[in-house]
């Protein structure tokens, strides 16, 4: 487990805010989570639980208007990252942190070979002349597993599969040596086979450069075979928040226990449906008043229609955003 | 590229005498009589000798062939004997108008002048106005520039230059008095005073004419520019770091050239068209002015040429924008 007492990156009391012309959406609701140099974190959760905007909303990529991001600390070296200038904060963006999105499909430009869409990150955080970018872009390209990197340099980006442009994307996002590594889903888009060869690429790279990594997944599977620590989000909240192990065998949160349910087991008898959890999930149009899981928890109690759950400590490493792991309410309960 | 551009070229071979031969049979179908404008004392037997001596009395296979041979054969050669002092073309009959009995590429090469002078420049005004606006309303989508620059476009698509033209002669060289309402062909550029006097000249009809083209093509780029700034690739850039000035004017901007090149490269032939009523307006005697004169006195030979080296232009024209399409998305491959 890598040293938490100093975390890299330090997320306190997020929140972000979207401008509609049917009314305010809270898309991201008071989000605390903080992450450790070298650790691996997942983020779990259903479309629309505000992964995604969590960590756009960090450097400040999401389009404003509509986002606002209203509230909280973001501390990366000593730094709070919601308020630096746009200069310093492009500094951080590419160069300190990198970023990996959802479809490679669509996430490198067309019109540009590979080669210089690797190198205008190098030149411009680091310096680096047209040559040093270059033989840097061939190394990264050899790093991420493209075989004939020099000659794919030269290639545009629709001479690439899918699975070898999210390389491409890891590339890039590498390629200043970040601290942290946000990868938003980079899995999502590809078969099961290129997943398992990106998953594998990107421990072994991690582990290699002693980066800190978030994996935004709605894959559970993926969580457990790369993640150290997992939060789960819903209605634009953490729910939960543990170790890896410790979430798969001791979920805290009712939605963690229904989305491990609806995992499809290989071994055993074959069910005749799939599990779901029955409902929708809520609509943000308001800064919650309750429990944002309640209409679709079979566990709740009256009090959870009257407050929004704090994150209660369930053990050391491990909280859960429901009266169930509240003391309190436990005893007054029982 | 190289193998496609050539087959492109030899394709456009049939595709230009099928246009020749359809302004051929429309021409000659449509009313109208080169001796229209001759005097009535003139008898009607002397008329048609007249018609006779024009050719006008052999069938038309016979005349459409000839002109074949004098533009593809005739003219070619004349032009290498002027170059380079050989005698091809001796004795050989050019395309002669009807109207000035003088060899319609020499009226056309008199003309040619003004009208690249002035929609020419035009065309160059009004695609480096357009250009910018496209961006900065894309950019700042519903800002006042962008309402102000839909504005503008609106103007320049609804109101006609016979319209803008002569408002704009009523206002500058009427009310105020600042600049001359016709154009003076004849004034030559000698040096930095009668340069100003051309450029004065040329700035009604060349704002008339560009506002028109601002208007289409800024319309163009404000929406090739909206689709891509949508586009996963230009977040990927902001989280490269790259500062917005990188993000829309090379990454957005290259990407959103493609269709609009097109374009440009589409209205390029027009130019050579002319204006033919803001030419009138301000009295330019471009080759708007030409063709509009040999039409109303049924110069066939004139109308025709004209016409078929705009054809001419048109097709070549698709073929450069095909052309500049591949150059510019890689994606595009024509072998």
């Amino acid at each position: 487990m890598p040293d938490r007492a100093q975390p890299i990156l330090d997320v306190q009391g997020l929140k972000t805010v979207f401008q509609t012309r049917g009314g305010e959406v809270h898309a991201v609701n008071n989000v605390s989570f903080d992450l450790a140099p070298g650790e691996l974190l997942g983020v779990v959760g259903e479309s629309g639980s505000g992964k995604s905007v969590t960590m756009m909303s960090l450097l400040g990529l999401l389009p404003s208007p509509p986002a606002d991001v209203r509230d909280g600390t973001v501390m990366f070296q000593g730094r709070d990252l919601l308020k630096l200038d746009l200069r310093e904060l492009r500094r951080v963006r590419g160069g300190e942190v990198g970023f990996v999105f959802q479809d490679p499909m669509t996430s490198l430009n067309p019109v540009f070979n590979v080669g210089m869409q690797i190198m205008e990150p190098l030149r411009k955080h680091m310096g680096m002349s047209k040559k040093a970018a270059a033989a840097r872009a061939q190394e990264l390209l050899e790093l991420v597993g493209i075989p004939d990197a020099k000659q794919r340099l030269l290639d545009y980006p629709h001479q690439f599969s899918g699975g070898m442009r999210q390389r491409v994307m890891i590339a890039i996002a590498l390629a200043c040596d970040p601290k942290v590594l946000i990868a938003d889903e980079p899995t999502t888009a590809l078969d099961v086979t290129i997943q398992a060869q990106i998953l594998e690429l990107m421990k072994d790279l991690r582990d290699k450069l002693g980066m800190a990594v978030i994996w935004i997944t709605h894959d559970l599977g993926v969580i457990a075979g790369i993640a150290d620590r997992v939060i789960v989000m819903y209605g634009g909240q953490v729910v939960e928040h543990a170790p890896v192990r410790e979430l798969f065998a001791n979920p805290a949160h009712p939605y963690t226990r229904a989305l491990l349910k609806t995992i499809p087991k290989i071994h055993g008898a074959r069910e005749k449906r799939l599990t779901i959890i029955e409902g929708q999930p809520p609509i943000l149009n308001a800064h919650p008043t309750a429990c944002p899981f309640l209409d679709r928890c079979d566990v709740a109690m009256p009090v959870c229609a009257r407050k929004n759950p704090q994150r209660f400590e369930v053990n050391a490493h491990h909280d859960a955003a429901c009266f169930h792991a509240d003391p309190l309410e436990v005893a007054h309960a029982g | 590229m190289l193998t496609y551009t050539f087959r492109r070229l030899l394709l456009s071979i049939p595709t230009l005498l099928f246009i020749a031969f359809v302004i051929f049979m429309l021409l000659e179908l449509a009313p109208g009589d080169p001796m229209g404008q001759m005097p009535l004392t003139i008898p009607d037997e002397v008329k048609q000798r007249m018609r006779e001596a024009l050719g006008l009395g052999e069938p038309w296979y016979i005349r459409f062939g000839l002109w074949l041979y004098q533009f593809f054969v005739v003219e070619p050669q004349y032009w290498i004997d002027s170059a380079f002092g050989t005698n091809f073309a001796d004795g050989k009959q050019r395309i002669i108008s009807f109207q000035s009995r003088s060899p319609v590429f020499d009226t056309i090469a008199q003309r040619l002048p003004q009208t690249l002078w002035v929609v020419g420049m035009s065309y160059v005004v009004g695609v480096a106005i357009a250009l910018p606006i496209g961006i900065i309303s894309a950019y700042r989508q519903y800002s006042v520039f962008d309402q102000a620059g839909t504005f503008i476009s609106m103007i320049g698509f609804s109101v006609p230059p016979f319209f803008s033209g002569v408002l704009v002669i009523v206002i500058f060289s009427v009310q105020l008095g600042w600049l001359p309402s016709i154009y003076d062909t004849t004034h030559q550029v000698v040096d930095w005073e009668t340069f100003k006097f051309q450029l004065r000249q040329m700035i009604m009809p060349v704002m008339v004419l560009a506002l028109q083209t601002t208007a289409q093509v800024s319309r163009y780029m404000r929406a090739s520019m909206l689709d891509n700034l949508g586009q996963d690739y230009v977040r990927t850039a902001r989280a490269k770091g790259m500062s917005e000035s990188v993000v829309v004017l090379k990454h957005v901007v290259r990407n959103s050239m493609i269709p609009v090149v097109t374009v440009i490269a589409l209205g390029l032939p027009a130019i050579f068209g002319g204006a033919i009523i803001t030419e009138q307006i301000f009295k330019v005697n471009g080759l708007g002015q030409l063709l509009i004169l040999a039409l109303q006195g049924a110069d066939i030979p004139m109308v025709m040429t004209i016409t078929f080296l705009l054809a001419v232009l048109i097709v070549l024209m698709n073929l450069i924008a095909d052309v500049l399409y591949g150059v510019l998305d890689p994606r595009i491959r024509y072998d």
